[in-house]
Formats: C-alpha cells, sequence, structure tokens
C-alpha cells in the first residue's frame, strides 16, 4: 500500500479486511472527513445568498473547492468545472440538456460495449426520444473496443460518440484520443465517463480532446453525492439547463427567465458545499501521494492479481493485459456463480463485487451472466491479493471442484 | 455465521444437478423471474391439472442458491393443490427469513437445508426467487407474466458501479 491504512477509519477500525470494492466505492481519509466536519462547525450557511459574514464564508469554502478540484483535474477555466450528484448525474445532464437541443431524428449515436448502464441508458433514451439510432461498437475478445468497428460506425449522421476512459467492469483504459480523432473526423460531439479514471489516474483533461468529462467524487476518497462534470465552455454555454430554480437564474419575469452564467446555470438549487469541501479534500490527498505513484501501485497490484488467479485451475481473467487496464481483476470460477463466491470471500473478510457491473450489454458480449470483480486502491497490498486467492481456492473446495 | 451452513452437501448437490431442468412444451404458465440487481433469471413451467400442480420445471442462471432452491421447489410442489404449495412458500419464506418455528421445520422435508440462509439476509433473495415466480404463475390468469423479484428481502450482492 502507498498510504497509510490509519489514515482510514474503516480500515483502521477492521484490520481484518480485506476491501477490493473501491471501483463501486472508496473507502474515506480522515482528513475528508474532518475537512467536511470543519465546514459544518465553522463555516456553513447557505451560501450565494445572505448578506453576512458566514454566508460570504460559505461561498468562498464553495469556490475554493471548485478550484482545487479544477487544479487536480487540469481545469483551467474553473466556470467549465459543475459540481452534480455524481457522474451519473453528470452524464444525465449531458444527454438531456445538450441532446435534446442537438440530437434530431435520423442522428446516429455511437456508444460502445463496454458502457457503465450511467453512459448508456442516457443515450439510449435520448435516441428513443428524438428517433435517432444508438450504434454500439463492438469489442474484442480481451475487452478493448474494436477500433475498425468504433470507426466504420462512426458517419456524418454521428452527432454525439460516448466512451468510457477506463471500463469499471473489465478495466479496459481506452486511448481516448484515438477515439477521439476517430469522432472529430465528423464533428461529433466527444462524451468521456471518467468515473474509474480520476480516481485512478493523473488528469489533464484541458489537453484532452473531449468535450464533456464526467467523474464521482466518491470513488476518488470523497463523499458520496458530490462529482463533477467538465464541459467545453461554448457548448455549455449554449445549452439550455438541466434543472430551473433558485441559484442558478439571472433575471425571473412572469413570462421568461435568463440565466445565470457558468457554473451556476447548472447547479440549481442550494449547492452541496460540504461534500464539495469533502471532494478539494479527497484531492488534496491524493496529489500528497502523486497520481503517477497511484498508477504505478495499481498497475503492480492488478499484474499480481492477475497472476495468481490464472494459476487457479477453472479461473478465466478477463480484459486485456494490465498495462492497458486500470486497477480492476474480473474474473470468473468455472462451476461457481460469483454471487456464491462473493459470500464465501466475505466469510474472510475479502469484499469483492459479484454482478453484471452496470453492463448488462457487456456481459451479454463476454457470454456470462455475470463476473467476480477485485478492485485495487491506494490502501491495498499483497495480503489483500492472497486473501482473495486463499478465498477463492477454498470456494472451490467447498463446492467440489477437481483440484 | 460459516458458509459451510448455507453451503450444505444437499444444496450444492441440487445446484450441480438441478431437477426438473427442462421446458414443458404443453405449459398452462410460463413464468420468468428476474433479479434486477444481480441479473440472474430463470423461466419456471407449470403443468396444471385442475387445481394441482401436475408438472413443474424450470431453467435459467443463477447462484447456487437460487438454483439449489428452485431444483427444491419443483421436487416439494409437485402433485400439490395450489393452496397447499402457498402454505409451502409461506413456511419456506418464514424459514428463509428466520421467522419459523421449530415445530413447523419438520413439514418442510429437504427444503430445510435452505435454512441456512436466514443468517445471509443478501442471500433471501436468491432463495426465494423461483417462489415468487411460482406464485405469480398460479396466480395468473394469462399464460405468460414476467416477475421481477423487487421485494424488500435485502439487497442484492449484485448491483453497482
Amino acid at each position: 500500500m502507498i498510504v497509510d491504512r490509519k489514515d482510514f477509519p474503516l480500515l483502521a477500525a477492521n484490520p481484518e479486511l480485506h476491501y477490493l470494492d473501491s471501483a463501486a466505492t472508496s473507502q474515506k481519509p480522515r482528513a475528508v472527513l474532518d475537512a467536511m466536519l470543519e465546514y459544518y462547525e465553522h463555516d456553513n450557511a447557505n451560501p450565494h445568498r445572505g448578506a453576512y459574514a458566514l454566508s460570504a464564508r460559505a461561498t468562498e469554502r464553495y469556490h475554493d473547492a471548485r478550484l482545487r478540484v479544477a487544479r487536480f483535474v487540469g481545469v483551467k477555466d474553473t466556470d467549465r468545472l459543475i459540481f452534480t450528484r455524481g457522474t451519473t448525474e453528470s452524464l444525465n445532464l449531458v444527454a438531456t440538456a445538450w441532446g435534446r437541443t442537438n440530437v434530431r431524428a435520423g442522428d446516429e449515436i455511437v456508444v460502445t460495449g463496454l458502457e457503465h448502464h450511467a453512459n448508456f441508458v442516457p443515450w439510449q433514451q435520448i435516441a428513443i426520444e428524438k428517433g435517432a439510432k444508438l450504434n454500439i461498437a463492438r469489442i474484442t475478445s480481451d475487452g478493448r473496443v474494436d477500433i475498425e468497428h468504433f470507426a466504420a460506425l462512426i458517419t456524418p449522421r454521428t452527432k454525439v460518440v460516448a466512451f468510457p476512459h477506463i471500463s469499471n467492469a473489465l478495466g479496459t483504459l481506452n486511448d481516448v484520443a484515438t477515439l477521439s480523432a476517430i469522432a472529430r473526423k465528423v464533428g461529433a460531439v466527444v462524451v468521456c465517463d471518467g468515473a474509474q479514471a480520476a480516481p485512478h489516474m493523473a488528469l489533464s483533461l484541458d489537453q484532452l480532446d473531449v468535450d464533456f468529462y464526467a467523474f464521482s467524487g466518491h470513488k476518488m476518497l470523497g463523499p458520496m453525492g458530490c462529482g463533477v462534470l467538465v464541459g467545453r465552455r461554448e457548448l455549455l454555454e449554449a445549452m439550455p439547463p438541466y434543472q430551473t430554480g433558485g441559484d442558478m437564474i439571472e433575471y425571473v419575469g412572469d413570462e421568461r427567465t435568463t440565466w445565470n452564467v457558468l457554473p451556476h446555470k447548472f447547479e440549481a438549487g442550494t449547492p452541496n458545499v460540504g461534500d464539495a469541501v469533502g471532494l478539494a479534500a479527497a484531492c488534496d490527498y491524493l496529489a500528497r501521494v502523486g497520481m503517477a505513484k497511484v498508477r504505478e501501485h495499481e498497475h503492480a497490484m492488478t499484474a499480481l492479481a492477475s497472476a495468481r488467479l490464472s494459476e487457479i485451475p477453472d479461473v478465466r481473467v478477463f480484459g486485456p493485459p494490465p498495462d492497458v487496464r486500470g486497477g480492476v481483476a474480473s474474473f470468473t470460477v468455472a462451476g461457481i456463480h460469483p454471487h456464491d463466491l462473493a459470500t464465501i470471500l466475505d466469510e474472510n473478510g475479502v469484499c469483492i463485487r459479484a454482478g453484471h457491473h452496470c453492463a448488462q450489454p457487456l456481459m451479454r458480449r463476454l457470454e456470462v451472466p455475470a463476473t467476480a470483480r477485485a478492485s485495487f486502491y491506494v490502501y491495498n497490498d499483497e495480503a489483500d491479493i492472497e486473501a482473495l486467492v486463499a478465498g477463492v481456492a477454498r470456494a472451490r473446495e467447498l463446492f467440489g471442484a477437481v483440484a | 455465521m460459516s458458509t459451510d451452513a448455507l453451503y450444505q452437501e444437499l444444496i450444492l448437490e441440487h445446484n450441480r444437478k438441478p431437477r426438473n431442468f427442462r421446458e414443458i412444451p404443453d405449459a398452462d404458465r410460463t413464468v420468468e423471474g428476474r433479479n434486477p440487481l444481480c441479473g440472474d433469471s430463470l423461466k419456471l413451467w407449470v403443468k396444471l391439472d385442475h387445481d394441482r400442480i401436475a408438472d413443474v420445471s424450470f431453467m435459467g442462471s443463477g447462484c447456487a442458491i437460487s438454483k439449489a432452491s428452485a431444483s427444491l421447489m419443483t421436487g416439494a410442489v409437485k402433485g400439490k393443490s395450489r393452496e397447499e404449495a402457498e402454505q409451502i412458500f409461506d413456511r419456506f419464506h418464514r424459514l428463509v427469513t428466520g421467522t419459523l418455528p421449530e415445530s413447523e421445520r419438520e413439514s418442510l422435508g429437504s427444503l430445510r437445508a435452505l435454512g441456512g440462509v436466514a443468517k445471509f439476509p443478501l442471500r433471501v433473495k436468491c432463495a426465494s426467487l423461483a417462489w415468487h415466480a411460482l406464485h405469480a404463475a398460479l396466480e395468473s390468469k394469462v399464460e405468460s407474466v414476467p416477475v421481477v423479484s423487487t421485494d424488500a428481502e435485502g439487497g442484492g450482492p449484485g448491483e453497482g458501479a
């Protein structure tokens, strides 16, 4: 591990726990919890409203949180960083506010077979609503986007292309520049689901050729309920709002309303200052560790886990080689359903995810109903992987597999 | 709670070789049971003889608990009247949720092997899926209905990002 396990109260209180489900949500360091508590104890008020010093402090804390998160992901124009509830809301915002205005009957939308439901269902629904066509790029047998097929799907009718930076189910690390370049040839808008990338690798979003990039705070040591959408300024300015109400207006007439400037136009209602402060503290914590080191550590964990699991008979590890994979080991054990495996591992304190990982179209393409998924983060080490491997061996014994 | 108590030999055996794992071409009712959280699904066929379950079978994919439960269920309700089958379901449901008194356990026969589920609340849904499908099949007047197990039996282990 590359952090002190004692930094994480939940892990410190459960020394026997092998938490291998960070792709679902991460544990939280004391620094994040303290920052949120400190905000509520000292600076809490409704920001952007009150004409008193406390409200001004809350406003300042919210503004400061935005600056720190923006710096962490390499965004200079902080107005184009919108706080949302998480990746799902960020992507729904794009599909709804941008999609409803720009996608028309006969248009085409391209997604990949790797998609999490959050970057699939919103596009599917917009396609149904508008009479557009949703095309799904095939994946290769080792879980990468089939670039040839992807390129063939992109035509002058393609309005938007959506793909994950890193697949949540398999860990596949996509080459964003390559995929974007293909989409740009026809002038399509590029939407990238960064939920599994922002927590695990250094990002320079100003340099990344995408129009919209979404991620969640809770997967990167931050609190649940706070995420981010980074959008291209021209697009955000031209789009209608996603939700309407307080804070996002400039002037409300009886007949018409004008919108506040970015980023407020997309942040209707009282902002989630406490969680934004927590997310900023999480970014600071990760920056201190160093994102290059995070990636290097997870690469080592993934390589070790894949190698150790592959030594077990009847185990199949999915996805591309660890060099092009995030901190995820998705696997099946012949004759043992992933749910049963998860229950047996749980007895040994090993927490893994079992199921379709909100990626049913992908599971259909892999021709499995579900997989078991171990995912790694800064607080995991070799002992976690050995506990995983021992648990899989025990499950095989229990289910009567012949060694 | 040890998983050994959950995965009794009878359950593992029914998982490996499920009984009545087939179609009934001339079934009176077919029901699809799905667990939206984990993606598990099974299809149930019921052949009725007036009020009696003349034949019942299932196919599908799922964990050992859901498969063994479906398999054991087909054995337990075949030849029973609707009312008897519903009574067994009621007792079974109380068994897997840990509320069935000792005095009523005997009557459940081999279904008692699933008693360990009571200590694993996350798996109650797995054990109940086939039974909910059977209930829907016996209730419905139409030939085919989908049933989705979304009852308050604890969250599934499968959803997620």
